[in-house]
């Protein structure tokens, strides 16, 4: 029994199946006789065994196979109808197929089942004399024709176009195929696990390896493992919390017990990638002939694992990869000959566990992607200048492809090259906590690769507190953390006109703080800033959040479409004291952040962001000016107040200019700005301390009043010089200084360039 | 034909909901507030180990605030297989009622409860209140 040999064995697992699917489909095709669709299934099911018979020298199964397949022939050209008399011997054959295969399986042989009747049956109903020697009553045979696979209706054999199902046929027969047939062979774990067992004692030899699972089941279990982890996190956090040393024991060994419990779990959730890749030869060879081009598709690693939940994810985007690697990567044939290379291009597909990840590659052997050509793609369109991309090294501007709207495609074709794609690829990869690089060598080829993890049930995370509520911070988005003490906070988050950027050795990171993208109250009163770095859709940012908590593994349980509407959150954690934490979506952060980035550079339209970024300008500084006016200035333009000596005002050409901490600050009173007499006495000065990156200017004002925190609109337009507005601030009119025209005026430089910036106060100080 | 239905009160109203719907009960569950969400929605809970939406009814039926320092209380429902808790004020009874006491909501009444009311119960001392599970949940 044991030395069938292992093409038997496929050989019968296969059959199984296909023998369930053809019971399905005989009974379906009683209740519609005239489908072909149905009757090409069977027919192909049964040429199937017949092919594989033969090869395996099993003579009687390929003679009642034989017979029966021409009856299936006559049946899908038309020549024959099915009559109930057709669906019995059909069905009589099928039983006959069951019995032979389940000998066969017993002892490697046919044994001596007598086929003669059922062929002669057969026969008689082909040459249309059909007399049918008390055919077997339909009822008594409908019950096990009947008997459905679960597993397989969980995971249906795609309703087959026929073309797909030619392109199937070659694997359930496991005889050598060509090369060309191998590689479209697809999914054989669809095939693999064995039928059910509806005769467990005869088959058990074939289902013991391996056992077909409702993915239900699967679910279930995954689910009861997160709580257990969870469960886990809590019981080893108080282990260590008390000093019991057998408790602490205990607890490590629950922890180690239920890692690999985790681990074991999430492999039966496990998938090839072959799974998807089964689909891409055809892809591949049908897109090849649609653009010219001969292809050969190989693969390597089609075993390696990850969890069903991401193929499902992962499929669009690397078919989109395969069909641009085809489209694009690969030359024409004649291009290629021309380069020195064999006409027929090579497409590579690599899959491999690295460091918990799932790599997947696509590799083409085409004409790579000239960096020089993105670089100027980039340069005409705008999305770089060109000091940032001379800065740039050669496989940092690859990546500029995965940039919405950044495509290189000369041509558009029917297949590719609308423009967009990449950066769709990307957003899909990322939205799984994955990551895409591509490489190219200029007339090589290029290679995609994706780094996907392995699932998606439990991630390891940041546990944070905002507000009083704790929030979870995908690990994989994470950089690092910073806590400024509330002294260094104060100089090192610095402005630029509105957004605060903090200097991360040396580069400006834009800050985001979270409670003003949840529009909660920080309950952090004492100054000190924590930032998260976290990376998204290509760009770093820093989150402020009140607290760090601590990493922990999160179970991810998913938010209803309405709370995920929100564009926030990605779903929801239990943490280890049984309360709900949200997952921050980082992607949707960084998009509402960068957006607000743009907007700074007076880019976009009226958005969602947009009007926040506009109320939180509107947190005021009221200062009097003299003459009874009010002037209000955005408090997120502000970085200090001081008081300073009326003797430390230097006068620099026709400027006034003051020292300040080591710099020389341009000096503006804001009374003549607006056209005002100060009405201040005494020897210092009110000063409102704006500045930009190495840039401050310095406002005098008579007096500070107040910081209204209320959101105010401005409500008239007076179109006067210096102001922007006015608007009601506690019952009194105040006037909306038009910020950027006021230190423009003390410092006509302050918004250009920074080198020009540099020269002018090396003039100052040679000045001084 | 009788219905039996699982009884709230919401700011002095009686309402029900069939008992059908109803899985459990609960009280003193923590709730974690979702910023930027409707105000109808009261946050999530976890009820053992599942991550439920609870609905605050009063918001959602357009009725004043609870008093502070009252707990509500939890009923959790099944709408299409999915449990969501919704929040009440005090907890009822299980009352059996009749087709033909049920009449649909007056002509008269307008605004978002007309919508989540599929009608009125009359009991001997006061109205029953029957909430439309479904809608009040898609609200």
């Amino acid at each position: 029994m044991d030395e069938i040999d292992e093409i038997v064995q496929e050989f019968l697992v296969e059959s199984h199946e296909n023998l369930d699917q053809l019971d399905r489909d005989l009974v379906a095709l009683e209740r519609e006789p005239g489908s072909r669709e149905l009757l090409g299934s069977i027919f192909r099911t049964i040429h199937t065994i017949k092919g594989t018979s033969g090869f395996l020298a099993f003579g009687n199964l390929e003679s009642v196979t034989h017979v029966g397949e021409n009856l299936l022939a006559r049946l899908r050209d038309g020549k024959l109808s099915m009559t109930p008399l057709t669906t019995d011997v059909l069905l009589a054959m099928v039983d006959t197929v069951r019995e032979l295969l389940a000998v066969i399986e017993d002892g490697g042989t046919e044994g001596d089942v007598d086929v003669t009747e059922v062929v002669e049956r057969i026969t008689a109903v082909l040459e249309g004399n059909a007399n049918p020697p008390a055919p077997t009553p339909i009822a008594e045979l409908l019950p096990e024709a009947e008997e459905p696979a679960p597993v397989a209706e969980a995971e249906p054999e795609p309703e087959p176009e026929p073309e797909i199902e030619v392109v199937l046929e070659p694997v359930a027969a496991p005889e050598p195929a060509p090369v060309a047939a191998e590689s479209v062979a697809p999914a054989a774990p669809v095939a693999k696990p064995p039928a059910e067992g509806e005769e467990p004692a005869a088959r058990r030899n074939v289902a013991e390896s391996s056992i077909r699972v409702d993915v239900e089941l699967l679910d279930t279990l995954m689910r009861l493992v997160g709580e257990l982890v969870l469960t886990r996190n809590q019981i080893v956090r108080q282990a260590g919390e008390q000093d019991g040393l057998d408790l602490m024991r205990s607890a490590q060994r629950l922890n180690l017990i239920a890692t690999e419990l985790q681990e074991g779990v999430m492999k039966t959730r496990m998938q090839p990638i072959d799974h998807l890749w089964s689909k891409l030869p055809r892809v591949v060879r049908d897109l090849g002939a649609a653009v010219g081009k001969s292809v050969t598709l190989a693969m390597v690693g089609r075993e390696t694992e990850l969890d069903r939940s991401l193929l499902e994810s992962v499929k669009d985007p690397l078919t989109h990869l395969v069909r641009n690697a085809v489209d694009h990567g690969l030359e024409s044939a004649e291009d290629r000959v021309a380069a020195g290379k064999p006409r027929e291009g090579v497409l590579t597909l690599r899959a491999y566990h690295e460091g918990g990840q799932v790599v997947v590659e696509v590799c083409d052997d085409g004409a790579g992607i000239d960096p020089d050509r993105i670089a100027e793609k980039a340069q005409a369109s705008g999305v770089r200048t060109a000091a940032q991309l001379a800065q740039m090294t050669s496989a940092d501007i690859l990546q500029l492809i995965f940039l919405p709207g950044f495509s290189t495609a000369k041509s558009v074709t029917n297949v590719s090259g609308r423009g967009v794609g990449m950066d769709v690829v990307k957003t899909n990869i990322e939205a799984i906590g994955g990551t895409i690089e591509v490489e190219s060598v200029l007339g090589k080829g290029t290679t995609c690769r994706l780094r996907i993890p392995l699932t998606l049930a439990i991630v390891p995370a940041l546990t944070v507190e905002c507000a009083g509520d704790r929030y979870a911070i995908p690990q994989v988005s994470l950089l690092e953390l910073v806590a400024l003490d509330a002294d260094r906070a104060a100089t090192a988050v610095e402005d630029v006109n509105g957004a605060s950027v903090y200097r991360l050795r040396g580069a400006l990171l834009p800050l985001v703080r979270l409670t003003d993208v949840l529009g909660v109250e920080s309950d952090r009163s004492d100054g000190h800033v924590l930032i998260a770095v976290l990376q998204a859709e290509g760009k770093r940012f820093g989150l402020v959040i009140d607290r760090v908590l601590s990493t922990e593994e999160i179970v991810v349980k998913p938010l209803t479409s309405r709370l995920k509407s929100l564009g926030t959150y990605s779903g929801a954690t239990i943490l280890g004291d049984g309360r709900v934490a949200l997952i921050l979506d980082v992607q949707a952060l960084a998009r509402r952040a960068l957006t607000a980035e743009a907007l700074e550079r007076g880019a976009g339209g009226a958005t969602n962001e947009e009007q926040r970024a506009a109320r939180e300008q509107l947190r005021m500084l009221v200062a009097g000016i003299g003459g009874g006016r009010r002037v209000a200035i955005p408090l997120s333009s502000v970085t200090r107040l001081e008081n300073i000596a009326a003797s430390s005002v230097e006068v620099v050409g026709s400027r006034e200019v003051v020292q300040y901490r080591g710099a020389i600050l341009p000096l503006l009173r804001l009374d003549r700005h607006l056209g005002t007499m100060s009405e201040r006495t005494g020897d210092d000065l009110v000063v409102v301390v704006y500045s930009a990156g190495a840039r401050s200017v310095a406002i005098v004002v008579d007096e500070i009043i107040d910081i209204v925190e209320e959101e105010t609109e401005v409500h008239s337009d007076i179109d006067d010089h210096g102001l922007v507005g006015s608007t009601l601030i506690r019952d009194r009119i105040v006037e909306v200084l038009d910020v950027r025209a006021a230190i423009l005026a003390a410092d006509p430089k302050f918004y250009s360039d920074p080198e020009v910036g540099l020269d002018l106060s090396d003039e100052l100080q040679e000045a001084v | 034909m009788s219905t039996r239905m699982v009884t709230f009160t919401l700011d002095g109203h009686l309402y029900g909901v069939d008992v059908a719907a109803v899985q459990e009960v609960l009280r003193g569950q923590t709730r974690t507030r979702i910023p930027l969400s409707p105000v109808t929605l009261a946050g999530l809970i976890n009820l053992r180990g599942q991550v439920l939406s609870a609905i605050d009814l009063r918001a959602l039926l357009d009725l004043p605030d609870r008093a502070d320092g009252t707990e509500p209380m939890l009923v959790v429902i099944r709408v299409a297989g999915e449990p969501v808790a919704l929040m009440v004020d005090t907890i009822g009874s299980v009352v059996d009622v009749d087709a033909d006491q049920f009449e649909p909501p007056p002509d008269t009444l307008a605004g978002v409860s007309r919508d989540l009311l599929l009608g009125a119960y009359k009991l001997e001392d006061q109205l029953l209140l029957a909430l439309d599970v479904d809608r009040a949940v898609a609200a």
